[in-house]
Formats: structure tokens, sequence, C-alpha cells
């Protein structure tokens, strides 16, 4: 990551919008709970400003072509740049807090684990 | 032998990969239905050989096929096997080609739980579906490794890959990165991959880059086990081709003269058998190259065509030279039934020779093949590694029933036998073996020629005067004179000797008739003369004889006349005068 990188990016604030995407497989225990963990975790800090959209790959194979998708489920976060990928079934909520860039308080919110 | 061992393997069916040689070396091809991992280092051709198989696949067995890659992108892959010749965007249009480019960027990635590469499972089966493939290539899979953080889920999830295209019966190929020391891959995909492994290899020695391939593993099947080497030509993907596996080459009873009527001679009449391999060996400047261009001279004579590996000369020096000893070989070229190639034999290893070889072989279909000098292409090698390399060409002529000279220059002199020896890997591999020498006496130097084996024919035992002049090549008988052979000038003076006592001889005998004829003669009058002297004797003693019987009878009268007179009679008297007169 180039620094003129950095400085096209907005720090992210309590206005940035965010765009996310969630590519799962099907309805499994797996794809349900990263589902769940991701709406909870947009409830809780950007409500009001994200788009969350969930893509089932099995139902459209091309969208995880184009998108690189290989491991399920995956989470990419389109805006605001940087792209980031989260991958697994995001329980882990402190990783992507950190990733989304979402260190507000920093206590994390308890999610459920698969 | 070849029935047994298909009988014996029904079970495993095969996928043939349509590139040369390397279905010979696995009996048939890949384990249909099943992955096959293909390791070697950076540069040696895994890509190439997977796309091959791939494209194959789509164009000659009606085998669609899925490119799965992990490192280049599909432009970057399209272009770089267009130089093999393959036209992939075209295949793509066709729908007997997919690609799809797995692309991870191991920065961008952050794990937030349990997870699984199902989103390769999916993308991988839809692109199967879409054009209903068989084969499936998945190039360097290994690079997951290096973008996903957890190994532990990722050899699971290769495995249960491995698995699932076992279970959709694809025909893979799986390339890996040669692993450090004795590691077959870096990542140890030969833990998943277990029916068939294949290994490249790119070494080089003295400056000359070979590549090899090594079948090391194949479950359930008998196949090749030596390192083949193979090259990456305009036309794709070569090993070079083993027909050595079985011994099973057709042979041929016809004979193909050597163009050389005295030759033919000393080959039991008819020259060599078609298809096999003759070695002209000797020292240098004993007329090898001479032999090797009459032969196929001859060969374009009749309408054939020939193959002319030169790693000594360029075409043009060739054709000048063998001007001098009357053989013509511009007008061949002009009509397209010679072809000349030179090249230096330094510019590449044995094996990529070998297979350039067997490649304008197949191209140009010639019915004879010269390589002028053989010494010449072993220079750089090992000699353990020439005898197999040139047992595969030998083979691989036979198969297509090609008559190949190979003439080989013998260092180290002219004495009786050490140079023959240097030979012997090589020429056990030959049907036909004439052996050139030169032999110096009475200050001048002379080609001998012989045949030192030949098999399956009568051949001659005698050493021949070998003469190359501006009137062409003609082999001469030597005199033996006293305990050595004779040659050049020594013959020519023997000769000479020889009629002149001829001669001489002649003229004794005619003196000697003439002396018996005057002889006879003489006897015959002698003869003669007893003869006569017989008759004469005979006749006198017949006069004797009638005399002596007249005189008795004249005594028997006169005793009558005696007894009559006594007894007083006249007439009787007058009577016995009468008759006694």
């Amino acid at each position: 990551m180039t620094n003129a990188h950095l400085e096209a990016v907005e720090p992210a604030g309590e206005t940035t919008h965010y765009v996310l995407h969630l590519y799962v497989t099907g309805s499994t225990p797996r794809s349900i709970q990263a589902i769940a963990n991701i709406r909870k975790i947009c409830e809780a800090h950007l409500v009001g400003r994200y788009d969350l959209d969930v893509v089932d790959i099995s139902e459209d194979p091309m969208r995880a072509q184009s998108e690189q998708i290989i491991a399920a489920p995956t989470l990419i976060k389109t805006l605001p740049l940087p792209l980031r990928r989260f991958i697994g079934d995001m329980s882990q909520t402190d990783r992507i807090m950190v990733g989304l860039d979402l260190r507000a308080g920093g206590a994390a919110i308890p999610t459920e684990r698969s | 032998m070849k029935k047994k061992l298909s009988e014996g393997l029904s079970a495993l069916v095969k996928a043939r990969t349509g590139i040369d040689g390397l279905d010979e070396i696995t009996g048939g091809g890949l384990p249909a239905g099943r992955p096959t991992l293909v390791c070697g280092s950076a540069g040696c051709g895994k890509t190439m050989l997977a796309m091959e198989f791939l494209v194959r696949g789509a164009t000659q067995f009606d085998e669609p096929g899925v490119f799965m890659m992990f490192e280049e992108n599909a432009a970057e892959l399209t272009a770089n096997v267009r130089s093999l010749g393959f036209d992939l965007e075209k295949l793509i249009a066709e729908k007997k080609i997919v690609l799809d480019y797995v692309h991870i960027e191991r920065s961008e990635i952050e794990e937030t739980g349990e997870y699984d590469l199902e989103g390769l499972f999916i993308r991988l089966g839809h692109a199967i579906d879409t054009i209903g493939a068989k084969r499936v290539v998945l190039d360097t899979i290994e690079a997951l490794f290096a973008g996903l953080p957890n190994q532990a889920v990722l050899r699971a999830e290769l495995r249960r890959l491995f698995r699932w295209l076992k279970d959709r019966g694809m025909t893979a190929v799986i390339t890996g990165e040669k692993g450090d020391g004795n590691a077959i891959t870096r990542y140890g995909l030969e833990e998943y991959v277990a029916d068939c492994v294949i290994i490249l290899d790119q070494r080089i020695r003295e400056q000359v880059s070979t590549r090899r391939l090594r079948v090391l593993k194949y479950r359930g099947t008998a196949h090749g086990m030596n390192e083949y080497p193979f090259l990456i030509s305009p036309h794709g993907f070569s090993v070079l081709p083993i027909t050595s596996l079985l011994l099973e080459h057709a042979v041929s009873t016809q004979r193909v003269p050597t163009g050389i009527d005295r030759l033919d001679e000393m080959l039991g009449g008819q020259g060599v058998f078609q298809g096999s391999s003759v070695l002209v060996s000797g020292s240098s400047g004993t007329g090898k190259s001479s032999i090797a261009a009459k032969f196929i001279e001859t060969a374009c004579e009749r309408g054939e065509r020939a193959l002319f590996f030169a790693y000594e000369e360029s075409a043009a020096q060739i054709v000048r030279n063998m001007r001098s000893v009357d053989i013509d070989l511009q007008p061949w070229i002009d009509r397209g039934l010679l072809q000349i190639q030179s090249s230096r034999p330094t510019l590449q290893g044995l094996e990529q020779h070998l297979v350039l070889m067997h490649g304008a072989v197949q191209t140009f279909r010639p019915t004879v093949v010269v390589v002028d000098p053989i010494s010449n292409l072993t220079l750089a090698d090992d000699d353990s590694e020439v005898k197999p390399t040139l047992m595969r060409l030998i083979d691989f002529l036979k198969k297509e029933q090609i008559t190949a000279v190979f003439t080989s220059l013998i260092t180290g002199g002219d004495s009786v036998s050490a140079p023959e020896d240097t030979l012997l890997g090589v020429s056990s591999l030959m049907d036909t073996w004439l052996l050139l020498r030169n032999v110096e006496f009475t200050g001048e130097r002379n080609r001998t020629i012989f045949v030192r084996k030949s098999r399956g024919m009568a051949h001659s035992n005698q050493v021949r005067e070998f003469i190359l002049s501006d009137r062409g090549i003609d082999l001469v008988d030597v005199y033996l004179g006293g305990d050595r052979v004779l040659t050049g000038s020594a013959r020519v003076a023997q000769e000479a000797q020889e009629r002149d006592a001829a001669t001489l001889r002649g003229e004794d005998h005619e003196r000697k008739l003439r002396q018996l004829g005057s002889k006879r003669k003489a006897i015959e009058a002698q003869i003669a003369a007893l003869q006569a002297e017989a008759e004469a004797d005979s006749e006198e003693v017949h006069f004797a004889i009638a005399q002596e019987l007249l005189q008795q009878k004249a005594t028997h009268r006169n005793a009558d006349a005696m007894k009559h007179q006594r007894s007083g009679s006249t007439e009787q008297l007058e009577d016995l005068v009468k008759e006694i007169v």
C-alpha cells in the first residue's frame, strides 16, 4: 500500500458509507452464521450507512469467478477503499472491526461462534 | 507381448495425451478419471505440458477441458501458448476449453473464523458443466499455500478437491513446484495425488541445457522408468519418442543397394536390408562421407527421399566436395528429394538433436537417413548417455523402415584393434558395420574397406582397396604379397609383375607344345618305318614258306617219278613232268 493510495482514502468517520458483499454457498450452517454475524456488526456500528448484499454463489457461479471468490464465506468491502476481503464465518469480530476501520470504543461486540 | 500387456491392464483406462512420446512411455496415456501430478522446477515446461494435454484432448480426442490457473492470467497464458501453435481463443469460442484465472492477494485477506474452499469447487464445477469437460488442469494450485493463511484448512480442502475430481471422473493434471532436497513438491502435493507422478527437469551440463521427463510413479501400470529428454518446439511438447520398451518392429527382407557395385557384392550381392542401420567407421580421410553420399545419390536415383544430417560441413560444402568423386547431389536437392540439414553439434544437447532429427524425419518422410558423423554428436556427452539415446533414434528409424547410415570418426590412428574398440558401445546397435582403414606402405597411404559385420546375410571376409577418384568410387581386390596386403602403387607394381610373369609363362607353354608336336611327328615317322620293316619281314617269311612247300612237293614228285621209272611207264613220266612244269 502506497502513501498516495492512503491519501486518496477518506478517513473512516461517522458519515462514511459502506458497501459490503457477502458471498455464501447455499444455506449451510456456516453461511447462516456468517450472515447473522455480519448483520449484527453492521447494525451495531453502521446503522443507516451501509449496503449489505448477500450473494449465493452456488446460484450464481459467474459471480464467484468475476469476484475471485475461492473461500466461503467471503466478505468483500468494496467501499470505502481500500478493498478488503474477509474469509470465514465472521465470528472473530475484533478482526472484522479492525479491517473495517471501526474501532469505536474498542470493546468487542459478542457474536456467536459456530 | 503388447497384447498381453494390454490385457493385463484392461481394468485401467487411460486417457491419451496426444503428446509425442508421452503416450508411449506411459503405455497409452494418463490414468483416465484420476489426477496426475506434474512437478518440476520453474521454467521446465509444466504449464506447456498441461496445456498441450488439454488442447490435444479438446481437439483430437473430443474431451473438452478446464484450465484453472493460479499464476498467469488468461491473456498471458493465451499469448504464451500461441508460440506452440495453439489458438486458445478459438477453442474457447468453440466451447472446447474454459480458462479460469484464480487470483489471491494475500495482503487483502483477513481470516475471520472458519471457512472452506467451496468457492473454488463451485467455480470449477461450473466451468466443467458449461462445456461438459472431461479434463481439468490446475496450474499451479500450490499458489493457494501462499495466498491462504490457514494451511490445515487448505490441506483438508485439497484432499477433498482431489477426491471430488475423481468422483466426477475428471482426468486431471495438477502441476507442482519442485521441492528442496528430496521433496517431490514444495508443499507435498504428492500426498494427495497418488496415481501418477511425472517429474520434469531441466539441467545444464557443459553449457548445454537439456530438459528431461520421468514417470516417477504410475499406479497399476507398467511404464518407462528412465529419464526421457523432451523438447518444447513450435509443434508443441515432444518427449523423445520411445519405442525401445518393446523390441518388435517389423523387419524387411528387401535389400537396398549401396550404389557401389563391388560393395554390394561384398554384402551378399544385393546390398543392405531396408530399414537396417549401417555404421561406416574410419579415421579421418578414409572416405566415410563419400560412401554415405553415394548411398544417398543411389536412393535419389530410385526416386526415394533422403535426409542428410551433417555435423561437420555445410550443405553447400558437401555438394561441392562430393562433385570431386563424381557424386552430384545438387539436382536431387533441387527436385526436393534430398534435404541436407547442417548444424553445429554443440548447439544443443545430444537429446535435443535427436528430438529435432525425429521431427525432421517425420516431416520429410525419407527412406534413407545419413548422420555424418555421429561421433561429433557425442562430443559433448558422456559415453554412457550416448548409447541409450542413439538406441532410441535407431529404434525409431527401424520402426519407420528407414535405412540409416551413420558415419563415425575413429580417433587414435590406424592401429589394428584399439580404435575399433572405442566404438563397441554403438556398434552393437548396428546391423552392418563397414570399416575403412588407411594402409600406409612404401611411402603412400591407401584406403581399404572391409565388412566388419553384417547381420542376416552372407558377407565377404575380404579386404578390398577402396578407390576414390573423379570417376567415382570403386573397390578393387587387394593383392596379398607375402604376408601383407598390397594397395596403391605397390598393388599396381605387383599387378604388372604378375602380368609379365604370366606372359612369360604363356610363351614357355607354346614352346613346349611346339616341341611336343615335332616330337610326336618324329615318333609317327619312326612308327611308319617300323611297320614297313615288319611288313617286309613278313613277306620274306611267307616267301620262304612257299619255297619250302614247293621243294617238298618237288621232292614228292621226284620220288614218285623215280617209282614210275623203276616200274617203266613213260606216259606216267610224261604226266609227271607236265605236273612239275
